[in-house]
């Protein structure tokens, strides 16, 4: 910004800038009495009534993702529960069979059944999605956390280190590691988890300097807290909240991004039954087998969805709260 | 009373009447009731101030008159009138013509009100754009008019300048500017001062007294009867929603009739000597506390009882400006806090003050000079070695809800604020939080809540108890009262003093608040960009000030008036 023309009063310390933006606050809030807002009761008639109102409270935005996401968890968890063959049974004589009463979904090439393939397909688009997050949030916590603590070349180096990540796409970047490391599950992981890792760690490394600087911290130190007693009892927790609903958001994307990378032959291996391959093969029978294709397509949405569905709906709690 | 068909130019007809105003927040059904019934009317030239406390619904009743008050709030009058046009039954498009033209609303906080990326001009002249048909031309020269006006230098200049880029009291002015445009019959006015600091409050008060004296109808909202004094012809004191008293200023602020009012002026600290109690006496500091934070005390007790508990030398402190030139913020300031006393820094923002108070706690380090704690090295000692010392300073802030991390309930703040708080079992360390509570007057079962839960005065009072829990030698309060309600504030400051003399605490007290600082401070330190312009004993430097600028920043203090500014007595 620029310096504004013979202005004496205009620039301020920060400190004193920090004391006015904090009365406006205060001041701005809804005229409270100074009366304690009195709590709810404590004592409830009953567990389940509370277990049904705490439910009921988090509204539909919540309900109906996180109704959804169960079902894929249960999907991945015991999918021979749900389906009525396995995965990669053949039977080539059913091959191509339209969705109806014996299979659902329809059959695939080899006579596979789609409905059972798709289900089992979760297990591994979760657990990718889910793996990329952790290993993205990870790597993002570690390298945030090193720019927003450390001293100000640490933070540049960082930094500049980040944006040049930036400048890949998240995609390219995902494919530079799988090139390097070789196709595969495992790798297509590790990719997305890396390609995702940059925007999460500038994320974490403001979220880092602006409590860094906030007046809890400050509040410590002069209570005489270590620094290691602040990052861990102060910093952490109050990075480690937002970061719940980035993650839940992070793993749709994560899940889209590793099926784009088994579409492209670059993950999971044909046969087993994973969305993004098994539309891969369904393309070339698009003509006539609209179902390899609508299916597992209608998954990868449906997973994306939802985390994406409840990731928002927390935000939004969060925030009203 | 007079009926709609009276013309609207006769002299004694009023500008707004309301009789019998009823808010309620909720639905038709299941109403809460805000405002129980009140009446005012204001005349042309005149000034009506409503005071009361936060809550008491005297801004809800000002949006009430601009049709603000939002979707969910029931509205009852048996008149709302703004010269002789009824209001109840304005819509939306009926508000808009009215918003502006007849009525300015000068929001309560010139500090966030602006758009950021808009220059003033540009916001001044929306309501020239709206309700007139003037060119862009003839737009900008009277926007240009309006900024001379409310007396902003260099309007030229100005008219293309971002709200960042203007301080506190010009923001101020360009919304007053903003609302006086089109020459409004009415201005009304939520706590137009409250962030600013005393010279600049003055400026603004007399800004708004000018209008007034052009005639427009002014009704002035504020917690704060020092303030609206000098301003308003008639005050009415709000609580719960009813106005407990009304009345000619002079009568209200000389004769209160009731309780509430008295309690009100007791609560301004302006002229009251050290040690009066500003708000009704409460329960007291119970001799078991006394005795367990007495024991608290001695064992942290060290030194000279006779050496100064704090002394600056020769503070300097540089800061870089976003453009790389130097900025001094602290220059040449040495002073002493002896035990058991008080010493006041006053001055306005960028005076220098809050940096004298960090460099006082150790956060920063002083470019030049040093601090001494209890006659020992401090401010050139290492964080590591500063920090099994930091138990004898500790310091309270103007906003003790950011200090407070968000997640932490009462007790784990207090609890962790015990020096040996790890050596401590669960339930010793519960009784600590409890006495801690009971000290600074609060119920033992707030211990559960998350600051965000708790009134601003129960806030300041848990902060208090923090900075108690070491058992320090010295408490920094940096505007610890800026961003109360007066009658909290008073409650606050009685507390402060309570414990300074049943614990001889030593406190180094920073306020813009000449008044406040008055009260509580037995020695008083004047700062002026980053100098210190005069020293001395709080009465002999409100007595009989030596410099200028003390004289200025003394004669703006709110005091109690009894006569409008202008007016004979």
């Amino acid at each position: 910004m620029s310096t504004p023309r013979s202005l004496p009063t205009t620039v301020t310390d920060p400190e004193e800038a920090m004391t006015h933006s904090i009365q406006t606050t205060v001041l701005d809030t809804p005229p409270v009495r100074d009366v304690p807002p009195t709590p709810r009761a404590a004592a409830d008639p009953s567990f389940t009534s509370t277990l049904v109102s705490t439910i009921g409270s988090l509204g539909p935005s919540i309900i109906v993702p996180l109704i959804l996401l169960l079902g894929l968890i249960a999907a991945a968890v015991i999918p021979s529960v749900l389906t009525p063959s396995g995965p990669l049974d053949m039977n080539p004589a059913e091959a191509f069979t339209a969705p109806g009463a014996a299979h659902w979904f329809g059959t695939d090439e080899s006579g596979r059944d789609v409905y059972s393939r798709v289900i089992h397909g979760a297990r591994s688009s979760l657990l990718i999605g889910i793996l990329a997050t952790v290993i993205g949030l990870g790597l993002a916590l570690v390298l945030g956390a090193i720019a927003g603590l450390g001293t100000r070349a640490v933070d540049f180096g960082v930094s500049r280190f980040l944006e040049v990540l930036f400048a890949f796409p998240g995609l390219l970047l995902a494919l530079l590691v799988i090139t390097i490391l070789g196709p595969g599950v495992v790798t297509t992981t590790i990719g997305v988890g890396l390609s995702a890792a940059p925007g999460y760690a500038r994320m974490i490394r403001s979220q880092v300097l602006s409590i860094r600087g906030s007046g809890y911290v400050e509040a410590s130190i002069v209570q005489g807290k270590s620094r290691a007693f602040i990052i861990r009892h102060h910093i952490l927790p109050n990075v480690a909240a937002p970061l719940f609903v980035l993650a839940t958001l992070g793993v749709g994307q994560a899940i889209v991004w590793a099926s784009s990378l088994s579409f492209l032959g670059l993950g999971a291996t044909p046969p087993d039954p994973e969305w993004g391959s098994m539309l891969s093969l369904g393309r070339l029978y698009i003509g006539n087998a609209w179902w390899l294709t609508v299916f597992p397509g209608l998954f990868i949405v449906l997973s994306a969805a939802t985390t994406t569905l409840l990731g928002h709906g927390i935000q939004r709690k969060l925030k009203d709260k | 009373m007079f009926s709609p068909n009276d013309t609207p130019s006769t002299q004694n007809e009023p500008i707004i009447t309301v009789r019998d105003l009823k808010i309620a927040f909720g639905s038709k059904t299941q109403a809460t009731p805000i405002v129980h019934g009140i009446d005012f009317e204001i005349h042309a030239g005149q000034c009506l101030a409503i005071v009361g406390e936060s809550g008491s619904g005297k801004s809800v009743t000002a949006r009430t008159l601009i049709g603000l008050t939002g979707a969910n709030a029931v509205i009852q009058a048996q008149t709302l009138q703004l010269r002789g046009k009824d209001l109840r039954r304005n819509s939306d498009r009926a508000w808009r013509k009215v918003r502006g033209a007849d009525i300015g609303y000068v929001l309560q906080d010139a500090l966030v009100s602006l758009d950021p990326l808009r220059p003033i001009g540009r916001e001044i002249a929306d309501s020239l754009r709206i309700h007139t048909n003037l060119s862009p031309a003839a737009r900008t020269s009277k926007v240009l008019e309006l900024l001379a006006a409310v007396g902003i230098p260099e309007p030229e200049q100005r008219i293309n300048q971002r709200s960042g880029e203007l301080s506190g009291g010009l923001r101020q002015r360009a919304l007053i500017a903003a609302a006086i445009a089109l020459d409004p019959a009415l201005l009304i006015a939520d706590e137009p001062t409250t962030a600013l600091d005393a010279t600049v409050q003055q400026q603004i008060l007399d800004l708004l007294a000018e209008r007034k004296a052009a005639g427009t109808a002014l009704l002035l909202i504020s917690h704060d009867l020092a303030v609206v004094g000098q301003l308003a012809d008639r005050i009415a004191v709000m609580r719960q929603g009813e106005i407990v008293e009304t009345g000619p200023t002079a009568q209200v602020l000389g004769n209160p009739q009731h309780e509430y009012t008295q309690r009100l002026l007791r609560a301004v600290p302006t002229d009251k000597p050290r040690g009066t109690r500003l708000a009704p006496a409460g329960a007291g500091i119970s001799a078991r506390q006394h005795a367990l934070i007495g024991a608290q005390r001695a064992k942290s007790e060290t030194g000279d009882p006779t050496v100064p508990v704090l002394v600056a030398q020769n503070l300097r402190k540089t800061y870089r400006n976003p453009d790389g030139t130097p900025r001094v913020a602290v220059q040449n300031v040495s002073f002493a806090l002896n035990r058991g006393q008080t010493l006041g820094i006053v001055g306005e923002s960028g005076s220098g003050k809050s940096t004298v108070a960090r460099m006082a706690l150790g956060l920063t380090a002083p470019d030049a000079g040093d601090v001494r704690l209890l006659g020992l090295p401090w401010s050139t000692l290492s964080e590591k070695q500063r920090r099994p010392q930091r138990k004898h300073i500790t310091s309270i802030y103007q906003d003790p809800l950011g200090s407070f991390d968000p997640q932490w309930d009462v007790a784990r703040i207090l609890s962790d604020a015990l020096p040996d708080s790890e050596s401590l079992t669960r339930s010793e360390r519960r009784d600590e939080v409890i006495r801690l509570l009971e000290t600074v007057g609060l119920d033992a079962s707030l211990e559960a809540r998350l600051p965000l839960r708790l009134s601003g005065g129960q806030r300041q009072r848990i902060a208090i108890a923090r900075a108690l829990a070491p058992g320090p030698e010295v408490i920094i309060c940096d505007e610890p009262v800026s961003a109360l309600d007066v009658s909290i504030q008073a409650q606050v400051l009685d507390l402060l003093d309570e414990l300074q003399r049943e614990f001889k605490l030593s406190y180094l007290f920073i306020s813009h608040d000449l008044g406040v600082v008055q009260h509580v401070s037995d020695e008083i330190v004047v700062m002026e960009a980053g100098r210190v312009v005069e020293a001395g004993r709080t009465t002999e430097v409100f007595s009989n000030p030596a410099e200028e600028y003390t004289r200025k920043l003394l004669a703006a203090a709110p005091r109690l008036h009894t006569v409008p500014i202008g007016e004979k007595a």
